[in-house]
């Protein structure tokens, strides 16, 4: 705590701040230096911007001055466009239900999502296969492109700006926090220096300001994270024909799974994760190389059954051992006598076309996860607290699920009148949530790594646990309901 | 000595009471009445022999000073006429060894993990009562504010724990405390919030000094852990009920006068594992919820609610219970119209219990309420 305190106070600079509050006063509309903010949310990306909109319109912070500082320009979306965005996210239905309490997903409604009700993941090195379906036609998640989602939060935190004020092309460059317990003169409240100089002061600071958090270097909170021997490509693509199209594939390469979202009925999103030198590749190469790439990579038969070496610069013709070919059919019939299940009848995605010029990008992945989401007056919510790979789809929704978390916490503190950065209920929602998220992040960690080898024991391994789990409804169905994503990135 | 865990049993609240001086004839003389004997059978049965004590008792309060003796004697022509404002005393309130005791940690107030720890944790349960009740009265409650426009009164507030709460939800509070560097700890830390600012005031008084000038201005009274600190809980109740508004609530929460009170809050808490200070808490002292009815219904204040709590040491949270042999809360409210009048000879024998909010105007003793 010391160390806490020692690294990581400087005062405000008062001077500068005097001189520039004028400056800032034009911009605050009304809020004065001598504010004292309730919360204040740094960082308005997804996560940030929906955090704030929930706490806008929380019944119990009618009274309570709520601020969003966010380091970017504001994005006026007059019109939508044509091309679709190539950063997509697959948005469970327990976001959806979160968006909606505040009227954000009315809003995607009239703009542009895609619903899917079925997706099938499938193992690239055996024929092990894992449909989740929901049979009572619920979606099981959506689709929807991050543009849009951050429209109709802004539209919504328009609506509510006299509880909750955004400051745009504002950065934090520095934070003073208060000592333990009021004593002497220090002021209890954090103090936030923005980049002009001016400075804020708050009950709450929340911290969504994404995995390269100020704010969690700031308060020395430990990070625990490593970075994947993997990028990501996205792009957007054209499909060969219409069709239906409201089914989520994703299929397990030695390199890495890649995925195909559904975006309309002619669009999909394509969400690749590979080696380093393949993503390079892939997304340097031209358009017919990488259609091609794309279509191979899932059109791929069992019977030829092409697994791609670790840099899948070159296409092996080595087929699979047949140890694990018959290792797995046993098992098939075993389940098949055992407990007669429907056939998951292994289905083929829809081939490609073309690709959206422009819009094939490529990220590096990691994982990374704070080994403490609060601190007195302080709390991370989103990627500042955990980063996880796309495979499974959680990322975004991790993170409205800490809001949900949060903004329950925080609303029952504030109709018990408690003071907001108390850390009795910061501590209950870091519960809450380091539970749910560390098993989530440990089991995706785990899923990736498995995924990543080619050694006979563990794909079998992995086929006999896909298998067996397609088989058993009642786990596919738990899983489905709480997995029910396939990517976000 | 001090303690400091976060174990505790129950909140070391101070307030200021009568005392006598002489702790030690009351170690051994409650001021049980004999009503008191009908409601607490289960209670140690010495806590029957009374009547003389309570003389006694009295006895010493006249020799102490004039102004209890004003006091003495209206008791004993009218308890109450509803014409004659009784006037509380003024000059010993406050009993001078438990402001030593408050004031070597009037500093550590607000530290959640410190010696206040469970007062804090307390709040999670007497808040919300409060509030709830409140709430009860209010007929259109603002979201976000919703005790607001209401005047409460919190006696003994120490630093301000539960004081700034109910600020927080929109009221205006005022807090008293006897102990001067307890109202500079809260009125230091209100000071940095300025809505909190604006809606509560802090005074370091007693409630007998504030009795005349605010009498009936307040919607809600409370006394948290205090009234196990109070000398004479008459006069006391008696103050809260003057400066409530008719149909105005008061609550109290204090500790019961049992045998597993004794074990757990003196015994164990005090001197064994050092939970709460040494010396904080009288077993004496204590209040049943039995005794503690009988005197708010012959103030006049109908008891509503009384509910256990319980304090689990380990997890340093307070829950809700059906059990009352230790903690408790108790919600009253005082009746709309002053119509009960009773006379003193039945405060003395304590024939409290027949009473209620009767009519009886204007008129004078009346001894119609026998038992």
């Amino acid at each position: 705590m010391a160390a806490w305190l020692a690294g990581s106070r400087w005062g405000a600079a008062p001077a500068a701040a005097r001189r520039d509050l004028l400056v800032s006063c034009r911009r605050w509309a009304g809020t004065s230096a001598d504010t004292v903010y309730d919360v204040v949310v740094s960082g308005g990306g997804l996560v940030g911007a929906a955090m704030a909109c929930a706490l806008g319109y929380d019944t119990h912070f009618c009274d309570k001055k709520v601020l969003l500082l966010e380091a970017g320009p504001k994005k006026v979306l007059g019109k939508l466009p044509e091309t679709y965005s190539n950063r997509v996210s697959s948005i469970s239905p327990g976001s959806a239900t979160l968006l909606s309490s505040f009227g954000a997903w009315d809003h995607i409604c009239n703009m542009r999502y895609r619903a899917f009700r079925r997706m099938q993941v499938w193992d690239g090195c055996s024929e092990a296969l894992i449909m989740f379906d929901k049979d009572n036609l619920d979606d099981m998640g959506y689709v929807v492109e991050n543009d849009v989602v951050l429209h109709a939060l802004t539209r919504q935190l328009e609506a509510v700006s006299d509880r909750v004020t955004v400051l745009y092309r504002s950065k934090a460059v520095g934070y003073t926090w208060p000592y333990p317990f009021s004593m002497a003169d220090s002021s209890p409240w954090v103090h936030i220096t923005l980049g002009d100089g001016s400075t804020l002061q708050t009950k709450l600071l929340i911290g969504a300001d994404g995995h390269n958090s100020g704010v969690r270097q700031a308060a020395g909170i430990q990070n625990v994270s490593w970075n994947y021997d993997q990028s990501a490509v996205v792009a957007t693509l054209h499909l060969s024909e219409a069709t239906e199209n409201n089914v989520a594939w994703q299929r397990f390469l030695p390199s890495g799974p890649i995925a195909l979202l559904p975006l309309s009925d002619t669009l999909s999103s394509l969400v690749w994760s590979t080696s380093h030198e393949h993503a390079a590749e892939l997304v340097s190469m031209d358009e017919e190389k990488f259609v091609d790439a794309i279509n191979s990579a899932f059109v791929i038969t069992y019977e030829i059954s092409l697994c791609f070496v670790a840099d899948a610069t070159q296409w092996s013709d080595a087929n699979h051992t047949d140890f694990i070919d018959s290792a797995g059919s046993m098992l098939q019939y075993a389940v098949a006598f055992l407990k007669p299940t429907k056939a998951s009848a292994r289905q083929l995605p829809p081939s490609v076309a073309r690709v959206d010029a422009k819009s094939r990008v490529l990220f590096p992945l990691g994982l990374g996860h704070a080994v403490e989401y609060v601190r007195p007056r302080l709390a991370l919510i989103g990627d500042a607290a955990h980063r996880v790979h796309p495979l499974a789809g959680q990322g975004v929704n991790m993170g409205f699920g800490d809001i949900s978390s949060l903004v329950h916490h925080l609303s029952t503190a504030a109709f018990n009148g408690r003071d907001l950065g108390s850390m009795s209920h910061l501590t209950s929602y870091e519960t809450d949530r380091q539970r749910h998220n560390t098993a989530l992040l440990a089991a995706t960690d785990l899923l990736k790594r498995l995924y990543s080898t080619r050694a006979t024991p563990l794909v079998l391994l992995r086929t006999w646990g896909l298998q067996a789990t397609n088989a058993v409804s009642p786990l596919k169905v738990r899983d489905c309901s709480q997995l029910s994503k396939s990517l976000a990135h | 000595m001090w303690g400091g865990h976060k174990m505790g049993s129950s909140g070391s609240r101070f307030l200021g009471g009568l005392r006598s001086g002489f702790r030690g004839a009351q170690a051994c003389c409650p001021r049980l009445t004999t009503s008191q004997a009908v409601y607490s059978k289960n209670q140690l049965s010495w806590t029957l022999r009374i009547k003389p004590r309570v003389f006694g008792e009295y006895r010493i309060m006249w020799f102490k000073s004039r102004s209890m003796t004003f006091a003495y004697l209206s008791k004993m022509k009218s308890y109450r006429l509803p014409w004659t404002r009784l006037y509380c005393t003024s000059q010993t309130t406050v009993d001078s060894s438990e402001v030593k005791t408050f004031l070597a940690l009037a500093h550590r107030w607000w530290d959640e993990e410190g010696v206040y720890a469970p007062l804090h944790s307390m709040n999670d349960l007497r808040v919300p009562f409060i509030r709830d009740n409140l709430l009860k009265t209010i007929v259109n409650h603002q979201p976000g504010k919703p005790l607001s426009g209401m005047k409460i009164l919190d006696v003994g507030c120490g630093g301000g724990l539960l004081t700034e709460p109910l600020g927080r939800l929109g009221a205006s509070v005022t807090g008293i405390d006897p102990v001067d560097e307890n109202i500079k700890t809260a009125q230091h830390h209100k000071s940095f919030d300025p809505v909190l600012d604006k809606r509560i005031e802090y005074r370091a008084c007693s409630l007998e000094e504030i009795v005349e000038e605010t009498a009936e201005t307040f919607d809600a009274v409370i006394a948290s852990e205090v009234v196990e600190h109070v000398i004479d809980l008459e006069t006391f109740i008696q103050c809260c009920c003057q400066v409530l508004k008719p149909g105005g609530s008061l609550f109290i929460t204090t500790i019961n006068k049992t045998q597993l009170s004794y074990a757990l809050g003196i015994v164990f808490a005090e001197q064994i594992a050092g939970i709460v200070p040494k010396g904080t808490h009288t077993w004496e002292k204590f209040v049943s919820p039995e005794k503690l009815e009988s005197i708010l219904e012959s103030n006049g204040l109908s008891v509503l609610t009384v509910a256990g709590m319980v304090y689990n040491p380990f997890s340093g949270y307070w829950h809700w219970s059906e059990n009352t042999s230790l903690n408790y809360a108790a919600h009253a409210v005082k009746s709309s119209v002053q119509e009960h009048v009773v006379p003193a000879e039945f405060a003395l024998k304590g024939e409290t219990e027949e009473l209620r909010a009767e009519a009886s105007h204007n008129s004078g003793v009346r001894e119609e309420l026998k038992r």
